[in-house]
């Protein structure tokens, strides 16, 4: 589905990410996990076409994204609240995002009405603006918003951050859903290892914009990537 | 600690990556606050050789005594439309070892050393000199310059006061107005005559200098008011917490009748309602459409058919030139969303030139009543406002893909130039002073109907040429798209 091929990204002489070959087929469950710096972000804005790649290229199910912008319908993406605008309800937010991807109010009803619980109540008919949410229900906000239109891939930029205990399980839930169930390629970044191990069928670290290990998920995986992390 | 706030102060100024900008616009406060030294110092000097010339058998002082209510008010409406109060960022002080209330202190005094403080300076102290001069009582003559000076740091801080009370409301500048404006009802009708027991005030304190604990008296009332007030307002939970408002929703179904662009349309109208800055550019409206108002009923503008068409231009455009200067600035905050969502950018591009031209289309109509002064004014602004949907709107969008400042929206709005870049002053030239040009050379050259004629084509050709012109723009976007997004992902 992702195909990424030479890819490297340099600031000023400094190259902050370097990436020979990463091949991620479709429906895959894919973690990202690295220190700050070590390029994270930068793969998935590269990913979305908001950064202008040095050298190589990202193909997403066969669409170069740097040169067409044939992969938008299919592909969606949450990395930080400047995803959201501030000056809408989280409904009015979601049929916005819903007209966008060619959703009526009925389809999108349908699809946020399956995620009352994960809402747990604060976000849905509360008569408030996305700027006046707290940072945890902004995000709860923004990740079911890149759920709609049903999309082939979702990127996450650390999901987890942020969100209180039971929602980080409904979270990783919903997560392990869609790509077991739906075949739908998630990416997703974060710090805590145990949760994208739990989510994740494939973990990548990456290391001053390197990719140093490519784990299919084991039993030992959380093992090792915390002996990874400890040194 | 007074040095470290200083320190902190200017780190924010020279570190601010707006810094370039904000330079220039305080060169051009500089020249401006020259300007208005020199004026006051003018009148400083000439006040009592006119008044003595005028009014030869008047104390020039007691005149200037009788005058000095007016002076409070303007002094009170102007501050509170362009002094900016003090600002600091305390949140991060307030877990430190610093006394809340030195904090209070040295933000009020800090609004003491404000330049609107000192501009009267320059007219009081040459008048009290050449009082002296005249051999005025000298102890008296001093007296009465400290009243004066009382009263300016008096209205400082009543301005301080009337501001954190008005501040969050809508519509802020309405009391002050009011205020303002009913003292000035007050006393223009006789009512109550301010401005002689204000004038008798002044006089009695010349005459009586101890008298002078009266005016003290009301400086520290207002200072010991304003510092409770500020006081309360450094804890997270009141002064310091953002507001959040109820949302009041309208479905805005109407917008369907455009099309593709529905979506478009319908966010850019909440984005105009529901952001303070857009809001008050809903304002700027009235002001635009009155504007006419100031021309018109002088005769001497009667004779002036080629400043119709910028009056034309100017009313029919203002919202044109307000919110349009500020493509795709406006979407700043979540730009990025916009850029890996599923959206086309002529379709955004053409939301916005709908409703600039929507508006230009609104504002002609309701300007129609200035056919009152002359169907030649009817006709230049119809030219106008056709000049302006075929050619001001192409214009304004693509001078807005060189637009990389971001708006923060919560910010408050007037007289806020955040977001203005040197490429937005630019812009008003063309926008205004082409027109006007091509219009006034056709006018001398030929005729009025003619002039009007050549601006309604040019308007045409836009409207005709619309897809295309629209596809370079669009193209002129897509060009500077990285630009943008990381310009706009930058904080001051």
């Amino acid at each position: 589905m992702i195909t990424t091929s030479n890819l490297s990204k340099k600031y000023s002489g400094n190259l902050v990410l370097d990436i020979e070959s990463l091949e991620i087929p479709k429906g895959q469950s894919f973690g990202l996990v690295g220190n700050n710096g070590a390029g994270k972000t930068t793969y998935f804005s590269l990913l979305l076409d908001l950064i202008q790649p040095t050298t190589g290229y990202i193909k997403n199910n066969d669409v170069q994204v740097n040169k067409s912008e044939d992969w938008k319908p299919f592909t969606s993406a949450f990395i930080d609240e400047s995803f959201l605008i501030g000056y809408l309800t989280p409904e009015e937010y979601f049929y916005f995002i819903g007209e966008l991807r060619g959703q009526n109010k009925a389809d999108v009803d349908a699809l946020v009405s399956q995620f009352e619980d994960f809402f747990h109540g604060e976000i849905i008919g509360q008569k408030k603006y996305l700027r006046d949410l707290s940072k945890g229900n902004q995000k709860k906000a923004g990740i079911v918003a890149a759920l709609i239109g049903n999309p082939e891939v979702i990127v996450l930029d650390e999901p987890f951050a942020n969100l209180d205990p039971t929602t980080q399980i409904r979270l990783k839930n919903i997560i392990k859903e869609l790509s077991e169930k739906q075949d739908v390629t998630v990416l997703i970044s974060s710090h805590d290892l145990m949760h994208v191990t739990d989510v994740c069928e494939r973990i990548v670290v990456l290391e001053k914009g390197e990719v140093v290990k490519d784990l299919a998920k084991s039993a030992a995986t959380l093992q090792e990537l915390e002996e990874h992390f400890a040194n | 600690m007074i040095k470290r706030f200083l320190s902190l102060e200017w780190k924010a100024f020279f570190r601010s990556a707006s810094f370039g900008k904000s330079l220039g616009i305080k060169i051009f406060m500089g020249f401006l606050s020259l300007y208005f030294i020199a004026m006051f110092l003018g009148m400083g000097l000439l006040l009592f050789p006119g008044l003595k010339k005028v009014y030869p058998d008047q104390d020039p002082l007691l005149i200037v005594n009788s005058f000095l209510f007016y002076w409070i008010l303007a002094d009170l409406a102007l501050r509170f439309f362009f002094q900016k109060l003090p600002v600091m960022s305390v949140k991060p002080l307030l877990t430190l070892p610093v006394k809340r209330g030195y904090v209070v202190n040295y933000v009020l005094g800090k609004s003491a050393l404000s330049f609107f403080n000192f501009l009267p300076l320059f007219a009081i102290i040459p008048f009290g000199i050449t009082l002296l001069f005249k051999n005025y009582p000298v102890s008296n003559v001093l007296v009465w310059m400290l009243a004066l000076v009382l009263v300016v740091l008096i209205i400082n801080f009543l301005n301080f006061i009337i501001e954190s009370f008005s501040a969050e409301k809508e519509l802020s500048f309405l009391p002050v107005i009011l205020i303002v404006g009913g003292l000035y009802a007050l006393n223009h009708f006789n009512i109550i005559a301010f401005n002689e027991i204000m004038g008798s005030g002044f006089n009695t304190i010349y005459n009586y200098p101890f008298l002078i604990i009266v005016p003290l008296g009301i400086l520290v009332m207002c200072y010991v008011f304003n510092f409770k007030l500020l006081r309360q307002k450094l804890f997270l939970d009141s002064g310091l917490k953002a507001k959040i408002k109820e949302v009041n929703a309208s479905n805005l179904e109407w917008t369907k009748n455009f099309g593709d662009i529905a979506p478009f349309m319908q966010l850019d109208l909440k984005l105009i309602w529901r952001n303070k800055r857009t809001k008050s550019s809903v304002w700027m409206l009235a002001i635009g459409l009155l504007y006419g108002l100031f021309f018109y009923p002088q005769p001497t503008y009667q004779n002036m058919p080629w400043f119709f068409v910028f009056i034309g231009v100017f009313s029919t455009g203002i919202f044109l030139i307000n919110f349009g200067q500020f493509i795709p600035a406006w979407d700043s905050g979540y730009y990025k969303l916009l850029m890996s969502q599923n959206i086309k950018y002529e379709q955004y591009l053409k939301s916005k030139f709908t409703l600039m031209a929507v508006s230009v289309l609104i504002l002609f109509v309701l300007g129609i009543p200035y056919v009152f002064f002359g169907w030649k004014i009817l006709l230049a602004h119809f030219a106008a406002a056709i000049y302006n949907i075929g050619v001001n709107t192409h214009v304004i969008l693509l001078g807005g893909s060189f637009n990389r400042k971001k708006i923060d929206l919560s910010q408050k709005a007037a007289f806020n130039y955040q977001g203005t870049g040197a490429v937005q002053w630019l812009i008003g030239i063309p926008l205004l002073l082409l027109p006007m040009g091509l219009f006034a050379a056709f006018y001398f050259l030929i005729s009025f109907e003619i002039a009007c004629l050549v601006l309604i084509i040019f308007g045409v050709i836009g409207i005709v040429f619309h897809q295309k012109l629209m596809k370079i723009i669009t193209q002129k976007y897509l060009e500077s798209k990285y630009k943008m997004i990381d310009a706009f992902d930058q904080n001051n």
